[in-house]
């Protein structure tokens, strides 16, 4: 009998090597757990019955394309949609062997951060179903923290890899922009959306990453990775600067809860030998949320043009004429969140008000990644909580999109410069998990994810949820 | 702006949109408080320019896959109501 709660994707890989178990029972033993906890949490929309592959099986959120899976992105416009080619980073999986476990929830179109906004109901979070998973990559969060995937893949525009990652209690990193193909997936905000793992342990997370990584000629914003993926082995920090943005960690809004919890973590960095001093991004906090809702929905107005009803997906005929029907169509097929940014780009685009919206977004992106590199010529990595908050309860801020927003003050400013994180959970708050932000310069992955494991060796956090066990 | 973003609302959905972007454009009008003349604007995040392919022909995809999830095809076409 498989522990499937407790099992690591590293540990399931060990298992399938010694052959003490077949890929076709570890695919079952998933499958079975998902049966027997998904109506509660409802992390996954569909599962794939036919495992092929002798690895170990992965889930997808459902905004990856997948070759004869449905695929919707959380959305009714999508609806019914069956892409008819695989995503690179599905082909990278499917090389390495891995089985197709299922697609997970999502908030439509990426937009959110609780997983409320899937026009397929809500996933709930493993550790309190009353409470939201985060979002928007929650149904992969939940899946992984549940036992209902080994590991799973999620999208990070804003922070949809890392916060729910904090808020369910695992591991999410959001690689540097462009170190994943981004062909075949749903684009939202094509400059910042990026494919990360979301796994139990920080050594799994830099397995998978290995797997997906890397330029790929479909995708011309990819690059090669200047040093191959290191799995961490060390356990100490010595030599290395790790700095405390004070913006970061003072930020209006952080629960103290979570601020006593990471700055636990802050002190152990120390006595694990690391250097560990206050640096500040006076101005990437403050203006990172407003920076990213011009940036973010400017790009989304324009990706979802597509959805017009002609080549794929819902169609709302009636009316006289084509306008009607693409105006109906999309009416119908959208939810509200969506729309509001929809609206929210087309204005900040407009003849009259794009200099002032949008071409000053851009110049304050510049300023919030000239601040980082300051940040980053006296530190190797910098320490934030993840979220202000732990898991909020469903429906605490579904009718203040702006409420909301503000769960991704802490994620943003660095996604805003294309800068990689990792989120590592450091403790329970109220009996909910932690997560600690780890940020480093483009390409740092591997120093992310030394610190992330000796943090991690010195936490000790037991990732199965307490009424689970 | 319904217009130009191809939406039909409900009035409904217009009472409540109002409402809601009001305070969300309030929220994101504070980039204005900063004097940036003299910034250049970031559209991407990497230092990346001129990326070529080399000029191969692949396969692609076939026309009936491309068609497989149109709501209305005919003849080899995506078939729309009248413009």
């Amino acid at each position: 009998m498989i522990d499937t709660l407790r099992l690591t994707a590293e540990a399931a890989l060990g298992l399938l090597e010694r052959g003490e178990v077949s890929a076709a029972e570890l695919h079952r033993s998933y499958l079975d757990a998902i049966g027997e906890r998904d109506d509660e949490l409802h992390a996954y929309l569909r599962t794939v019955d036919a495992p092929n592959g002798a690895g170990v099986p992965i889930a997808f959120k459902d905004l990856i394309s997948t070759r004869g899976v449905e695929t919707t992105a959380g959305s009714k416009i999508l609806e019914g949609f069956v892409p008819v080619y695989d995503a690179t980073v599905v082909t990278r999986c499917r090389e390495a062997g891995m089985p197709l476990l299922g697609k997970t929830n999502m908030d439509e179109f990426a937009m959110g951060s609780s997983t409320e906004n899937s026009a397929y109901g809500p996933t709930r979070n493993p550790w309190d179903p009353e409470r939201v998973p985060g979002g928007s990559s929650g149904g992969s969060a939940a899946a992984v923290t549940a036992g209902l995937a080994p590991w799973a893949l999620g999208s990070d525009t804003g922070g949809s890899v890392k916060q729910p990652a904090s808020l369910c209690g695992i591991v999410g990193l959001r690689p540097t922009y462009g170190t994943v193909s981004r062909y075949g997936i749903v684009a939202f905000a094509s400059s910042l959306d990026q494919i990360g793992p979301m796994t139990k342990t920080v050594r799994d997370c830099a397995l998978l990453y290995r797997i997906v990584a890397g330029r790929d000629p479909c995708d011309s914003t990819t690059v090669e990775l200047p040093q191959p993926v290191e799995i961490p082995e060390r356990e100490d920090l010595k030599g290395l600067r790790v700095g405390v943005p004070r913006e970061l960690n003072e930020a209006e809004g952080i629960e103290s809860g979570v601020k006593e919890v990471v700055e636990r973590s802050i002190e152990l960095c120390r006595q694990l030998g690391a250097e560990v001093g206050e640096t500040s991004l006076p101005r990437s906090v403050e203006y990172g949320m407003p920076c990213y809702y011009l940036i973010a929905p400017a790009e989304a107005s324009s990706n979802l043009a597509r959805y017009d009803g002609v080549r794929y997906g819902l169609r709302v005929e009636g009316g006289d004429g084509i306008r009607a029907m693409y105006e109906r169509t999309r009416d119908a097929g959208f939810g509200d969140e969506p729309k509001r940014r929809i609206m929210l780009g087309t204005y900040a685009l407009s003849a009259g008000y794009y200099e002032a919206y949008y071409g000053q977004a851009q110049k304050v992106r510049t300023v919030i990644a000239d601040e980082h590199a300051a940040a980053f010529r006296d530190f190797d990595v910098l320490v934030s909580p993840t979220s202000p908050t732990v898991a909020f309860k469903l429906g605490e801020k579904a009718e203040n999109p702006l409420a909301m927003y503000l769960s991704d003050v802490l994620t943003i400013p660095s996604n805003m410069a294309g800068l990689p994180g990792l989120s590592i959970p450091c403790g329970l708050s109220d009996g909910l998990p932690v997560g600690l932000q780890l940020i480093g310069p483009q390409f740092s992955e591997n120093t992310l994810f030394h610190v992330g494991y000796a943090l991690e060796r010195a936490i000790g956090f037991d990732f199965v949820p307490r009424r689970l066990q | 702006m319904t217009r130009l973003a191809r939406l039909e609302l409900t009035e409904d959905e217009v009472a409540r949109f109002t409402e809601q972007l009001s305070a969300i454009l309030e929220a994101v009008a504070k980039v204005s408080e900063l004097d940036l003349a003299n910034v250049e604007p970031t559209a991407h995040p990497l230092d990346v320019v001129n990326v070529w392919a080399e000029d191969e022909p692949r396969p692609s995809i076939p026309a009936d896959d491309a068609l497989a999830n149109a709501p209305a095809r005919e003849a080899g076409f995506f078939k729309v109501p009248p413009a």
